[in-house]
Order: C-alpha cells, then structure tokens, then sequence
C-alpha cells in the first residue's frame, strides 16, 4: 500500500509542500474504509477530522425537510473532504456519504491544528492550500449556478 | 475560394427530407433520422451541421449527431419556434434541410482521445464517439466526460451505459434529483481525474462557451497543448454559406470556417466581449 507521506506528494492540495512538511502533516493521519452507503460525518456534528480521497466517490448531502437529503457535489479521488476542522466553530456544514466502496486516508483534525500552532510557516501554507480549495469549489459552484444548459431560445 | 450564382443558389435552396424515425431524449429534446425525399442521402461528417427548416416557421443550424457514413440525424432541443416545430414533427413529416455545412471534427488516427461534452453538446460529439467505438483499437486511453443539467436532461442514456465498457464515461449533472447516485459538480472538473496522457491526448470540447473556456483551461493545466484541443463555436447562423455575416466572429465565418476551431485559434476572440 501507498504510504501517507507518497500519498500527499501527489495530490494538487500538498503539492509542493517539503518532506519535512509532508512528514508532519502524514503524522496526522491514518488510512479508512468505508463501504458503499456509510456516512463519514453528519451535518452540525464536531469537525475534528478530514478525508483525502484515495478510490471512491463521496457525496457531501444535505437533508432538506420534506424533500429528503439533497446531493450538493460529489468529491473524487485526490480531493479533500471536509475544512470544518480548519475554520471555528469546527462544525461539519454538510453530511458526507460514501457513495461507492470508499477508501481515503483521514487526518485528525486537532492534531494538525496544533502543529500549525506550534509552526506557523506551516499554518500558513495550511491555510492558503485549503483556501486554494475553498476558491475552487466556489468557482465550480458559481458555474453550475448560472445553469448554463438552461434554455437560449432559437 | 469564388462562389458561382448557382452555386449560391443550390446552397441556399432546402432540400425536402422525410422524417424517419424520431426517438425522444428528455423532456424537450428529440432525436431525428431523416431520410432524402429524392436523391441520394447526404454525406455528412461529424461536427458538421445542416440549415434545419420547418416548413412555414423557419430555419435553425442543427449539428449532426449520426454515426459517420450513416443517416443523416440530428438531435433537436426544443427551446423556441422553429424547434419546438422540428421536435413536434412526426414520422413521415417532410423537413427542409441545406447543407451539410461547415467543417467537422479532425478525427484522430491514434494517441489518446477525450471528449468533453455539456449539455446539448453532447449530440455534436456523438459522431466522435461512435468513431471511437468503432476504431476503438487505433487508440489509447479515450475519455467521454458528459455534463448535464439534471439526470432529466441527459442525452443518448442507454448509449452512455454501452459506451462504458469500450471507453471511460464520466457522467455529472449540475443539479441531482432525489435517486441519483451519479456524481454532481461541474463537468469540467472530470478533465482533472480522466486517465489520459496529456502529451498524447487530443481534446474536443463542446457545451456553452463557458463551459468551453473552463474545460479548455482544465486540459491546459493537465498539459495537453492548444493546438490540440478542438472546440465547436455556435454563433447566429443564417445563410450558412458566408454570406450574410451573421455569424461573424472577428476575423472569421463560422458557418464558412468552422464551426470546429482549434482552442489557440479561438481563444482570444472568446475573451472578447463585443464579439
């Protein structure tokens, strides 16, 4: 299996990042399972955690009263699932479910909030990967919001 | 190259087609076979497109979407007058067609092949897919990555689970219902996960010009180079011929010269906004 430290060379959010960096960061983290239909985490519970995707798909959802839970994005292999950790009141702002067999490595959450503390030039290149990720996200979401497929007329 | 009267003349004359087959997609959108009245059918190449004209409300550029070399089909979405008529016309109903026109898609001999296709886009691009069906051992790694509005509004559905086995089909829509299981984001996002060698891929792109833009940036960053990655243009097509101008393009007709543009010769007229 690859290791975590091989792992995080190789995603677009810590590339770049030095071995020293990556060792840390790797230090936080542990690699999961989860069979198709599990949920990682649910709306409004503690953020202390989050998923780099190594195979799978998961959906981030929320339950809309009446209409059941409404899928939102999915996420794919390479991507990071959840920045509640990063941010107060480290509350999760979606439900995450595994939407194929799912294998991802997960990183604690405090773990990594506190060697950011203890280093800031590694919380800081924390912080603006993961901004790099919230833009992204936010940029594919603006798109789908225009509807492009929507109707032109003749 | 110098148009003779006649030739003007034959070029914008409608040839009558019968309708022979329609199938439905979605809720708006049909899929025509149409078969010549008289006269041998027409040879149409995919990424071309024919003046499409119902008879007594008026005419519209439609792409082909048909196996090359077979008949002439097209995939209509009913969004105003004219083809809300086309996609109302029955079996045996008899449509105007002129053309084909414009050039096609410069279909590969080898090396890797991804197709991104959004929305209605799709239905241009068939042709390039059924190519890559057909021929699927001249290639190597060949990707379809399909955006759609909803799972509603997905075109060719059973062909997109068939296509599965020979190619990688990626499938996401903008807006899921309650049931889908399929992935939801926007389409250009599949281009970063696709297995493909960017210094081998060519890429053919076609959706709404954004759509376009940001699927053409995807491919860019993976590295696949400008000249190979192919767009389709969609502008107000009249004549069809070159020569109303109406669908001008800075220094270019894309009815004569395109609608198929590699991305380096259409990216800076795209960022134009009075273009």
């Amino acid at each position: 299996m690859e290791t975590i430290d091989a792992l995080l060379r190789e995603v677009p959010v810590f590339r770049g990042l030095e071995p020293a960096q990556l060792e840390l960061i790797a230090g936080c983290g542990s690699n999961v399972h989860f069979d198709q239909g599990a949920v990682l985490f649910r709306e409004g519970d503690a953020a202390d955690i989050f998923y780099l995707v190594r195979h799978g798909t998961v959906a981030l959802e929320t339950y809309v009263p009446a209409r059941g839970p409404a899928m939102i994005e999915t996420l794919q292999p390479g991507e990071v699932v959840g920045w509640s950790w990063l941010f107060p009141p480290y509350r999760w702002h979606f439900d995450a479910r595994a939407l194929t067999d799912l294998r991802a490595t997960a990183f604690d959450g405090a773990c990594l909030r506190g060697k950011a503390d203890a280093d800031p030039r590694l919380g800081y290149d924390l912080m603006s990967r993961f901004a790099q990720v919230l833009i992204e996200r936010l940029q594919w979401t603006r798109l789908r919001l225009l509807d492009l497929y929507g109707h032109d007329g003749d | 190259m110098a148009t003779t009267a006649t030739e003007t003349h034959a070029a914008m004359a409608p040839r009558p087609f019968r309708v022979a087959r329609r199938e439905r997609e979605t809720a708006d959108t049909w899929t025509l076979e149409l078969e010549p009245v008289q006269g041998d059918p027409l040879q149409v190449a995919p990424g071309q497109f024919t003046m499409l004209y119902a008879f007594g409300v008026g005419e519209v550029p439609i792409s082909v979407s048909g196996e090359p070399g077979g008949p002439l089909v097209h995939t209509v979405r009913a969004v105003g007058a004219v083809t809300e008529a086309i996609c109302a016309a029955g079996e045996e109903t008899i449509l105007g067609v002129r053309g084909p026109m414009g050039n096609a898609w410069p279909l590969g001999t080898g090396g890797d092949v991804v197709v991104v296709a959004g929305g209605i886009g799709l239905a241009p691009l068939r042709g390039v897919v059924y190519d890559l069906v057909r021929r699927r051992d001249a290639f190597g790694e060949a990707a379809l990555l399909y955006g759609g509005r909803t799972p509603a509004d997905l075109l060719y559905r059973d062909e997109l689970e068939r296509w599965r086995e020979p190619l990688q089909v990626d499938v996401t829509v903008d807006a899921a219902e309650p049931g889908w299981e399929g992935k939801v984001g926007f389409v250009a996002k599949l281009v970063g996960s696709a297995r493909f060698d960017p210094a081998a891929a060519t890429a053919f792109v076609c959706g709404p010009e954004i759509m376009m833009r940001t699927s053409a940036e995807a491919l860019l960053e993976r590295g696949v180079p400008a000249e190979r990655i192919f767009v389709s243009m969609e502008r107000n097509m009249q004549c069809g011929v070159g020569l109303c101008g109406h669908c001008q393009l800075g220094p270019t007709l894309i009815c004569r010269d395109g609608p198929v543009y590699r991305w380096d010769e259409v990216e800076r007229l795209m960022a134009v906004r009075e273009l």
